[in-house]
């Protein structure tokens, strides 16, 4: 296990290399002049040219990569030029909300996916069962930046009880509170997708579980249909969806680029967009890197509490 | 089959309900803001509060109500009057500006503004040299280009010396990049300045919480008459749907810059108050009379008789902008040529300068648009109409569309073995500025200008020269007529419309008027205190 550990942590910084790699040469593949988009259309030859050279823009590709890396080794991210401030600074301030947002979105939908599932399969193929899976399979299909604009309409805009964006009031004092009502709408609008899915996978395996020896055993030997399904069935079945739920975080981080724009959420996804329309290469590169290691990390605790949930997964 | 194994979650439905109140209804209602602070939405996050840094409308917003210039433009024009300077007088050879300052203004900082502080401001920007020229860049420095020398004549006497005569300067001083910071400040806080800016306008900087709010307070030390709202709050709200709906959920009590679609929504409610107002903006394609079918001015003009501008105007952009007939817009009133008429919407006169000109139906013409960009409007759905009208008289537009900053690189670097026709607009404060940087013949890509067209007529380039050396108003404006019955004739571009700004707010939001520089002047303006509103 340890061994195991070990081996997946040592990969992470191929991964990364190679995700920079593909990202740099994305960004140098995208027309557009940094230059132009710092200093606007109004912008001199001779000033543009400068700026290049300052940003180093007009270096060959390689070198410009081989640069970065060795600052990056170095543990320097360097300095975003639309911001004018380093990377890292930047990064910092936006890992908060970003992780506040996508967990709380990850927490909502793995309860919402685990019961909505659990509720389906116990009442497998009558309308109860038949409802839900409707549901599903609309939150599913819903894009998110719709359903959060719908959500905004009805509880920001007619009924008033939540905030329309932003993270803390624009005015006034700014408690743990107002971050939870301000929460509320971006959350759920990012876990409906990830819900549903888990949901159906949930209903799934739980279905699959249920037609097992093993559970027609418990039921004869007399236990409650609740522990039967809580404690043999949903035990069982954890193990095949804990991986699903490490897989859906990319889709959670994908998805946070669009819910931060429309909730003004001033998260990395926001940034990330903001970066790549500015050009800002150094901060669209950091901002990957943080984001891709949140990814491989969060998949590998997942296979971690996978082992952990059934020992008889050998990791190797 | 078994028992139901779940009973209804009753505990759990009501713990529900509890969290949700808490989060919801129990929490403080949106309105308790007082009414004397104002939350005003801005289009992004500022990029800096260094007027002479900052290019961007957006931080215009801002800065307006922090600074002032030497000048102003009088409200609701584009004519320069005195503002910190009280006065000024020009040099008969129009190379000497100068300026009387007013007595015992102070920046908010408390620092006495003199000419000693005039004197820093432009050396900062203009001398590589100065210790602080490194705070920049300035990108907008070029506006005081011809200013050779500052000298301080007395405490309250500054004199601009010009290497040549240079009409457009006053209304450059008028414009943000004109506007005088405090020397202290930059000295105090360097390449930082830009993000704790001092000024001597109404209001005061107070905080910059990024990506959250800009806030200003009132200046009670303010020269002229204290401004009304206590505290002025700038949101940073990049999407226009998440502007429109802070609005009507009372987030936010003003927005600009909403789409044709939303104020045409937004014109018919009584909960709210639609402002426009017309500004030195122009939409205009420029087409490449280098080379192609657009090198006959004959087809130039037949491209500008053959597309509806009324119809563009009026259904693509749904009446947030007014036709242009010519390269000046209609907000420098002082310059504008009333009997300039818009080229008539006439397809058979189109068809026959065509035929005139041999160009065979079915001619294909390449047209570069951007996907969205600053004052672009619609670019595509106005590409897409232009395509539309141009069809109709036989000629076959192609549309490559790029992003923002691809677009202008593109189209920076001229048309030539690019494209036929490029979509472009400007905002200018000077009707100089346009013309000068854009169709002079001395003006094109390789001499670092933006004729991207290449547009080139003796006439013009001396009209411009005379204009720019011409020391009266007057003088001026007949020179800028002349400039634009000229170019309206040789047809470089087609003229398609000059933008209305729009501001929605509240319906309690009184005092506030756009302005035709585009500015958001706020010190006027107050709330109705709700409930108490006037019968």
């Amino acid at each position: 296990m340890r061994g195991y550990l070990l081996r997946r942590l040592l990969q992470l910084p191929v991964v990364l290399l190679g995700i920079s790699l593909v990202v740099f040469l994305v960004l140098a593949l995208l027309p557009g002049d940094p230059a132009l988009a710092i200093l606007g259309p109004y912008a001199t030859p001779e000033s543009l040219a400068a700026l290049r050279a300052e940003l180093g823009v007009d270096q060959p590709l390689w070198r410009r990569f081989l640069l970065w890396l060795g600052r990056v080794l170095q543990g320097d991210l360097g300095r975003s030029v639309s911001l004018e401030r380093p990377v890292a600074d930047e990064i910092a301030e936006r890992l908060g909300p970003s992780l506040l947002l996508a967990g709380t979105a990850l927490a909502l939908a793995t309860v919402l996916g685990l019961a909505a599932g659990l509720a389906a399969a116990v009442r497998a193929n009558r309308w109860p069962d038949r409802l839900l899976t409707l549901v599903m399979l609309l939150g599913i299909s819903t894009p998110q930046f719709w359903l959060g604009l719908l959500l905004v309409l009805l509880f920001a805009v007619h009924l008033g009880w939540l905030p329309v964006s932003g993270m803390l009031p624009v005015y006034g004092a700014a408690g743990a509170l107002e971050v939870a009502r301000h929460l509320v709408l971006p959350a759920a609008s990012l876990a409906v997708v990830v819900a549903g899915v888990l949901a159906r996978l949930t209903r799934g395996a739980l279905l699959e579980e249920l037609s097992q020896d093993y559970v027609r055993m418990a039921r004869a030997r007399g236990l409650p249909e609740r522990a039967v399904i809580l404690r043999h069935a949903l035990r069982n079945a954890l193990p095949r969806l804990v991986p699903v739920i490490g897989l859906q975080t990319g889709f959670l981080l994908g998805g946070a680029v669009y819910i931060e724009s429309v909730f003004q959420w001033p998260g990395l996804g926001r940034m990330l967009v903001d970066a790549i329309l500015s050009r800002d290469l150094l901060l669209v590169q950091g901002g990957v890197l943080v984001m891709a290691s949140a990814y491989v990390l969060v998949n590998l605790a997942a296979d971690v509490a996978q082992h952990w949930l059934d020992p008889r997964i050998r990791m190797s | 089959m078994p028992t139901h194994p779940f009973p209804r979650p009753r505990l759990a439905g009501i713990l529900l309900l509890v969290a949700l109140c808490a989060l919801t209804a129990c929490a403080p209602p949106r309105d308790g803001r007082p009414d004397d602070v104002l939350v005003i939405a801005l289009t992004a996050e500022p990029r800096s509060l260094d007027p002479h840094v900052a290019t961007a409308l957006n931080d215009f917003r801002i800065l307006v109500n922090v600074y002032e210039g030497l000048v102003r433009f009088r409200d609701g024009t584009l004519e320069p009057e005195p503002a910190l300077a009280r006065s000024w007088s020009v040099s008969a050879d129009g190379r000497r500006y100068t300026f009387r300052l007013r007595e015992g203004v102070r920046f908010h900082d408390g620092t006495p503004f003199d000419a000693e502080a005039v004197r820093f401001n432009f050396e900062r920007m203009l001398d590589a040299d100065h210790p602080y020229h490194g705070t920049g860049p300035f990108p907008l420095a070029f506006f005081f280009a011809p200013v050779a020398r500052v000298e301080v004549v007395d405490r309250r006497t500054v004199t601009l010396h010009l290497t040549e005569p240079f009409a457009p300067l006053l209304a450059n001083l008028a414009y943000p990049t004109g506007l005088m910071v405090s020397p202290a400040a930059v000295r105090r806080h360097g390449a930082g300045y830009g993000r704790h800016p001092a000024g001597t306008g109404p209001f005061r900087f107070l905080r910059w919480d990024p990506r959250r709010r800009v806030v200003l307070e009132r200046n009670p030390d303010y020269r002229g008459a204290p401004a009304r709202p206590r505290v002025l709050v700038f949101r940073p709200l990049a999407d226009p749907m998440t502007r429109v709906a802070e609005l009507m959920a009372g987030g936010v009590d003003v927005v600009t810059e909403l789409s044709p679609d939303n104020v045409a929504l937004l014109r018919g409610d009584a909960r709210f108050t639609v402002l426009e107002q017309g500004g030195p903006h122009l939409w205009f394609l420029i087409l490449n009379t280098r080379e192609g079918p657009l090198r006959d001015r004959r087809v130039r003009q037949a491209v500008n008789y053959a597309v509806d501008k009324r119809a563009l105007v009026t259904q693509v952009l749904q009446d947030t902008a007014l036709v242009a007939a010519g390269p000046v817009p209609r907000a420098f009133a002082w310059a504008y040529d009333d009997a300039l008429q818009p080229y008539p919407f006439d397809p058979a006169r189109a068809r026959a300068l065509l035929r005139e000109a041999g160009v065979a139906p079915g001619t294909e013409l390449r047209l570069l648009a951007p996907t969205a960009g600053s004052g672009m409007l619609a670019p595509l759905q106005m590409a897409a109409a232009i395509q539309g009208d141009l069809a109709a008289v036989g000629l076959a537009v192609r549309i490559e569309t790029h992003e923002w900053n691809t677009f202008l690189a593109r189209v920076n670097r001229g048309l030539a073995g690019q494209a036929d026709m490029a979509e472009m607009a400007w905002m200018t404060n000077d009707p100089d500025t346009l013309p000068y940087l854009a169709l002079r013949s001395s003006a094109v890509p390789a001499q670092g200008g933006f004729n991207a067209g290449y547009y080139a007529n003796p006439r013009v380039d001396a009209l411009i020269a005379q204009a720019r050396a011409a020391t009266d108003r007057d003088g001026r404006a007949r020179l800028y007529r002349a400039l634009q019955r000229v170019v309206h004739q040789d047809a470089p571009w087609l003229f398609v419309a000059s933008w209305r700004q729009n501001a929605v707010t509240a319906r309690a939001i009184e005092g506030l008027a756009l302005q035709p520089s585009f500015f958001l002047l706020l010190h006027d303006v107050r709330k109705r205190a709700v409930g108490k509103a006037a019968p």
